[in-house]
C-alpha cells in the first residue's frame, strides 16, 4: 500500500520495466526493421489510439469515428512542431557502450549494449511537441463535441464523427495553401525520426493506467452508466453530457498523442493515410477485442497489427493481395460466432476491477458474514 | 404532403436564424447568376444529373436502415459491381442498354440477397454493431477481391464503347446530353415504380409493416425474413442501375469505385432524414447541387469539406434530417 506511482505498487512497475527491457533488448534485435516497426511500436501507438475509442464507444457508448480525424490533427500538429525545432534544441548526452559477454549473447544477440544515448533537448521537443499535438485534437474535440453531443446521439452522432474524418481529411490535402511546410496532397516529409519503442510502450503504459484509473473510479462508474441507460444516469443525478464531452475529448488527446507518435515513427505524413475507410479500423479492433474491455483491446491490437502486417510475410508468392480478402472473412466469421470480441467482459491482470473494502457499518446492522467478507477484502486490498 | 409542408414551416418559425442564413446563401447565388447566368444554368444542369445518380443509391440506404436500423457500408460495393456487371455485359458481350441494364440490376439484387442471407441474417438479434462491422467486412471483401487479378483487376478501366452514342444540344449555352436525360427519366421511372411498390402494393404493405414494427409484423403472419430480403434486392438492384448510369458519366471504373459516391449517397439520405424515400431523393438532390456549385464557384478541393459541413449543421438544426421527424413513417 505504501509507495504507490499512479495507484499501481512497485511490484507493477517492476514488471512493466521487465517487459520493456525484455521487448527492447531481446525481441527487437531479432526482428528486422520493418517488423520492429510493424509488430512492435505501432501496434503500440494502434493501441493508444483504440484504448481512447474504447472509452468513447466502448465504455460511454458514444458511436464515434471522428478518432481518426483527431489522429491527423494529431500528427501533423506535432510534425509541425518537431519539424521546425529540431535543428534548434539540441542536447546529447554522451551514454554508456556495454560489451556484452559472449554467454549473454545467446539471449540479447548483439555485441554492444548502447545505453543512455539519448539527445535531452530532442527528447523533450518530442515529448512537448506529442503533448501539443493531443491537447490541439483535445481543444478541437471540446468544441466539436460539446456542439455536436449536445445535439446527436447514436447513429447520427457517428455520422457526424464520420463527416468530422472526411473533413479533417480535405483540410490536410488543402493544408499546403496555409502552412506551405504539409506539402498537401503530396505528403509531408522531413519530419524528424524520433520515436522508439521507449517512447511509444511509456505512453501505451501511461495511457493505460490512467484509464483504468479512471474506468474504476466515481468518474468511471459515472461514464458507464451513460451507456447504459442515459436516462436513468441523468434520474440518479448525473450530467451525462458533460460525462460525454470528458470522455469524447480524452479519448482525442489519446488519438492525438498517437498521432505524434506515429508522424515521428515512419517520418512521413500522408493524406491518404488519413481517409474515413482507415478510421473503421480502431472501430474494428475494440468490437474484435470486446466494447467496454481494455485487455480485450491491447490484445486485439497486436492481434491485429501482426497478423495484418504478418500475411504479407506468411501468404505464399503471388497471394499478397488476397491480405485483404481474408481479413474480411475473418472479420465475418467472428462476428458471425463471437459478437462479445476476444475476451468478452473478462479484464485480466492489473486492468481487472479492483475489490472494493466495504463500508464498516458498525457492528449492529451489518450480519456477522458480510463484517467477516469486508474484513477478508480489506486484507486482500493490504 | 401536407403535413410535410405544416412541418417544414413549423421548422423555419422556430429556426428563423436558419431562415436567414439560407436566404445570404440564396442571395448570393442569385448574384452569381447574375453575373454568368449560362455558367449558373449550367451547374444547375449538372449538379441534377449527379443528384439522380446519388439518389438511385441512397433509396437503398434509406430502405435498409429504415427497415433493419443497419448502415448498409456495402451497398457503395454492390453499385460497383453494378457498374461492371454493366460495363462487361455492353463491351464483351455486346448486349444493348436496356438489357445490360437488366442484368445489372439483376446482378446487384442476386449479390445483395446473398450479402443478407451469410452476413446479416444470422446477426439480427444480434447487438448493432455486430451487424456494422460485418457490412464493413462485407465491403472489404468486395472491393479488394474484386480488385484481384483475375476478378476485376486492380486497375482503372476505361468505358470506351459506350452503349449509347453521346449527343448533346445546346440550349442558349447550355449543354444537354441525351445521357443526362436518360439518367433522369430512368431515374423518374425507377421512383415512380418504387413508389408504387411500396405504397400501393401489398408487398409494399409488408415492408412498411416490418419497419413499423417487427414483432406484430410477424404475428399478423408476414414472413418477416422475405420482406426483408426483398427490401435488400431493391436497393441493390437500384444501386446497380445507377452504378451503370453513373460510369457512362463517367466514364472510367475501379474496384473502389464505389466508396465515394456510397458516401455521398449515405449522405444525402441522411441529409433528407434516414428512412424516408422522398427525403432520400430530395436529399440527393441538394448533395449534388451543392457539390456542383460548391466545385464550381468555391474550390473544387475544398467540395467535400462544403458538403460535409452543410451536413454536419443540418444534423445539428435537425438532428432527423430534413424530412426524417415521424419515425413511425418508414417505408
Amino acid at each position: 500500500m505504501k509507495s504507490r506511482f499512479l495507484g499501481q505498487s512497485w511490484l507493477f512497475w517492476l514488471a512493466v520495466l521487465l517487459i520493456f527491457l525484455v521487448v527492447q533488448w531481446v525481441v527487437m534485435p531479432r526482428f528486422t526493421e520493418f517488423r520492429r516497426m510493424s509488430w512492435v511500436i505501432f501496434p503500440c501507438i494502434m493501441a493508444i489510439i483504440c484504448l481512447g475509442l474504447n472509452l468513447i464507444y466502448g465504455f460511454n457508448g458514444q458511436f464515434s469515428l471522428g478518432q481518426w480525424g483527431f489522429y491527423g490533427i494529431g500528427a501533423y500538429a506535432s510534425a509541425l512542431i518537431t519539424y521546425h525545432w529540431t535543428q534548434r534544441v539540441t542536447f546529447p548526452i554522451e551514454g554508456v557502450t556495454l560489451q556484452i559477454p559472449a554467454a549473454l549473447q545467446r539471449i540479447v544477440p548483439l555485441a554492444e549494449m548502447q545505453l543512455f544515448h539519448i539527445d535531452a533537448g530532442r527528447s523533450a521537443l518530442l515529448l512537448f511537441a506529442l503533448l501539443a499535438g493531443g491537447a490541439l485534437a483535445a481543444i478541437i474535440s471540446l468544441g466539436f463535441g460539446y456542439v455536436v453531443l449536445l445535439r446527436l446521439g447514436s447513429d447520427y452522432f457517428g455520422i457526424a464523427t464520420l463527416g468530422f474524418t472526411v473533413m479533417v481529411q480535405v483540410l490536410l490535402i488543402n493544408s499546403d495553401l496555409v502552412i506551405p511546410e504539409t506539402k498537401g496532397a503530396r505528403g509531408m516529409i522531413g519530419i524528424p525520426q524520433m520515436t522508439s519503442f521507449f517512447w511509444a510502450f511509456a505512453l501505451l503504459v501511461l495511457a493505460l493506467v490512467v484509464m483504468r484509473n479512471i474506468i474504476y473510479s466515481s468518474t468511471g462508474r459515472a461514464i458507464i452508466s451513460v451507456r447504459e441507460d442515459e436516462t436513468a444516469a441523468q434520474a440518479m443525478g448525473i450530467d451525462t453530457l458533460r460525462y460525454k464531452t470528458m470522455s469524447f475529448v480524452l479519448g482525442s488527446f489519446y488519438a492525438g498523442l498517437a498521432g505524434g507518435l506515429y508522424a515521428h515513427l515512419y517520418a512521413f505524413l500522408s493524406p491518404s493515410y488519413f481517409s474515413f475507410q482507415r478510421s473503421f479500423d480502431p472501430m474494428i479492433i475494440i468490437v474484435f477485442g470486446g466494447l467496454g474491455n481494455m485487455t480485450g483491446t491491447l490484445l486485439a491490437t497486436f492481434v491485429w497489427a501482426i497478423s495484418l502486417e504478418g500475411m504479407r510475410i506468411w501468404l505464399p508468392q503471388g497471394f499478397e493481395a488476397w491480405r485483404f480478402v481474408i481479413y474480411p472473412i475473418a472479420l465475418l466469421l467472428l462476428m458471425l460466432f463471437r459478437q462479445q470480441g476476444l475476451l468478452g467482459r473478462v479484464e485480466l491482470g492489473f486492468l481487472r476491477a479492483p475489490r472494493w473494502p466495504l463500508r464498516k457499518l458498525g457492528g449492529a446492522d451489518m450480519p456477522p458474514a458480510v463484517a467477516a467478507a469486508a474484513a477478508g477484502s480489506a486484507q486482500v486490498e493490504e | 404532403m401536407q403535413n410535410l409542408t405544416q412541418r417544414m414551416v413549423a421548422f423555419m418559425r422556430r429556426n428563423w436564424y436558419a431562415l436567414i442564413v439560407a436566404a445570404l446563401i440564396l442571395i448570393w447565388l442569385y448574384g452569381r447568376m447574375r453575373t454568368n447566368p449560362v455558367l449558373f444554368a449550367q451547374f444547375v444542369v449538372d449538379g441534377i444529373r449527379l443528384g439522380f445518380v446519388y439518389g438511385l443509391i441512397a433509396l437503398g440506404y434509406t430502405m435498409v436502415y429504415g427497415i433493419v436500423r443497419l448502415i448498409n457500408f456495402a451497398h457503395g460495393d454492390v453499385f460497383m459491381v453494378g457498374a461492371y456487371t454493366a460495363f462487361y455485359a455492353t463491351t464483351r458481350f455486346r448486349w444493348g442498354f436496356i438489357p445490360a441494364m437488366g442484368l445489372a440490376m439483376g446482378v446487384c439484387a442476386f449479390l445483395a440477397v446473398i450479402i443478407e442471407r451469410v452476413a446479416y441474417k444470422p446477426l439480427r438479434e444480434a447487438p448493432r454493431i455486430a451487424a456494422l462491422i460485418t457490412a464493413i467486412g462485407v465491403s472489404f471483401f468486395l472491393e479488394y477481391f474484386t480488385a484481384l487479378d483475375f476478378v476485376f483487376t486492380p486497375n482503372f478501366i476505361n468505358y470506351t464503347p459506350l452503349p449509347i452514342r453521346f449527343q448533346t444540344w445546346d440550349v442558349g449555352g447550355v449543354t444537354f446530353s441525351n445521357v443526362m436525360l436518360i439518367v433522369i427519366g430512368v431515374s423518374l421511372l425507377c421512383l415512380a415504380v418504387l413508389w408504387y411498390l411500396v405504397y400501393r402494393t401489398k408487398l409494399g404493405k409488408a415492408m412498411r409493416a416490418v419497419a413499423w414494427d417487427k414483432p406484430t409484423a410477424r404475428l399478423m403472419g408476414i414472413d418477416v425474413d422475405l420482406v426483408i430480403t426483398f427490401t435488400f434486392a431493391v436497393g441493390a438492384a437500384l444501386a446497380g442501375l445507377g452504378g451503370m448510369l453513373y460510369v457512362i458519366l463517367y466514364p472510367q471504373i475501379r474496384t473502389f469505385l464505389g466508396v465515394m459516391p456510397g458516401l455521398k449517397a449515405f449522405i444525402a439520405a441522411v441529409f433528407g432524414g434516414i428512412g424516408s424515400l422522398p427525403g432520400a431523393f430530395i436529399g440527393s438532390l441538394i448533395i449534388g447541387m451543392i457539390e456542383t456549385l460548391s466545385q464550381g464557384y468555391l474550390s473544387s478541393t475544398l467540395r467535400d469539406f462544403i458538403v460535409f459541413s452543410v451536413l454536419i449543421i443540418v444534423l445539428l438544426f435537425k438532428p432527423t434530417g430534413l424530412f426524417g421527424e415521424s419515425a413511425k413513417e418508414k417505408a
